[in-house]
């Protein structure tokens, strides 16, 4: 007993046990979204960050100390979103023939995640700080966080927001574009890639490799647009 | 194979240290993407190996989100006091980007190739 104890001392001190956390939550979400016949309500994203936060909350955990070993898998997202360019260049003659079609849908796309969101969440009684925390929840979390802090807002709060955003993008995503009969890669690519940041690319990409360089390309253009719009229309506008 | 994820790292590295030194308004993973682009642009295709690395760190996409996603557990507290204007906000403003967006491009890029 005493060894075990001592062996699971030393194992919540090292990386390996919630590196392993990570990927073993992770596994067991997308085994129960297969299963479940890919319900959107199974979002495996969502499922491990559940799991994860379970096991913490069991075991007493901070999330600091999750984190130091779970920033290895966190590190990859700068590498995995550099890697983007390679969907983006097979696709480039498509984006490319709708290059303003790209521009206009885009903006009127950043412009309705900021407006939506602020307008909607006042009108319940959010308060100027939980305004300027969810104005830009859905541009990829670096930036959002950047203009949360500069609005006001709390960027530890930004994050989770913008964590919520995607998850909600890829799970109800693909349902409303079905529904409102958007049957395009790139019209469908771009729509997610502009609402939900990398969570959406990351699910366009499962799909279709024409959704997956639209989406990935609409991040990185609303990461852009909403750096440059959310501050003029925060002063001018809110 | 190695040779091609270190391209990647150079690229987003570049793009880190360009963001950080011009102040730009975007992340330094973007702008290496954009380097990464550029890089492709120039050699006219797509190198199997690279196309092989970028597939892997693609396919595990969704999982890297997971770390971050975790620390909803640090806001507990705030999330539940403000539980229905920030939850009902998120929903209305993700559906109703992506229905304008996806509507917009759906309507402008008929006459485009698809």
């Amino acid at each position: 007993m005493n060894n075990l104890q001592e062996t699971w001392v030393y194992l919540s001190a090292s990386p390996l046990f919630h590196l392993t956390l990570t990927l073993v939550a992770f596994q067991a979400a997308s085994w129960l979204f297969e299963r479940g016949g890919r319900n959107p309500l199974l979002n495996p994203v969502l499922g491990a960050v559940l799991i994860v936060v379970a096991v913490l909350v069991a075991t007493g955990t901070d999330y600091g100390t999750y984190f130091e070993g779970a920033q290895f898998v966190h590190f990859l997202l700068g590498p995995a979103t550099v890697s983007l360019a390679i969907p983006l260049y097979r696709q480039w003659h498509r984006v490319r023939a709708s290059a303003l079609a790209i521009t206009v849908s885009l903006l009127c796309g950043s412009l309705t995640a900021i407006v939506s969101a602020v307008l909607v969440t006042r009108a319940l009684g959010g308060g100027s700080e939980i305004l300027a925390s969810i104005a830009p929840k859905s541009v990829t979390a670096p930036v959002a966080m950047a203009i949360a802090e500069e609005l006001g807002g709390l960027p530890s709060l930004t994050a989770v927001l913008v964590i919520v955003t995607g998850i909600l993008g890829a799970m109800f995503g693909p349902l409303l574009l079905d529904l409102a009969r958007i049957r395009g890669w790139p019209a469908r690519g771009l729509a997610i890639g502009t609402a939900s940041h990398g969570i959406g690319t990351a699910r366009a990409l499962q799909v279709n490799e024409t959704a997956g360089a639209f989406a990935g390309l609409a991040m990185g253009l609303n990461a852009l647009a909403t750096a440059l719009l959310l501050p003029i229309l925060w002063h001018l506008v809110f | 194979m190695p040779g091609y994820l270190t391209l990647i790292f150079v690229c987003q590295l570049l793009g880190e240290l360009a963001v950080g030194a011009l102040a730009l308004p975007i992340p330094g993973p973007v702008l290496g993407m954009v380097l990464l682009f550029v890089w492709l642009l120039r050699r006219g295709a797509v190198p199997e190996g690279l196309g092989d690395v970028a597939g892997g760190l693609q396919r595990a996409m969704s999982l890297l989100f997971v770390p971050a996603g975790a620390g909803v557990m640090l806001h507990f507290q705030l999330l539940g006091d403000a539980l229905l204007p920030l939850g009902i906000g998120l929903v209305v403003s993700t559906l109703l980007t992506i229905l304008v967006t996806g509507a917009m491009m759906h309507w402008l890029a008929k006459g485009d190739a698809q």
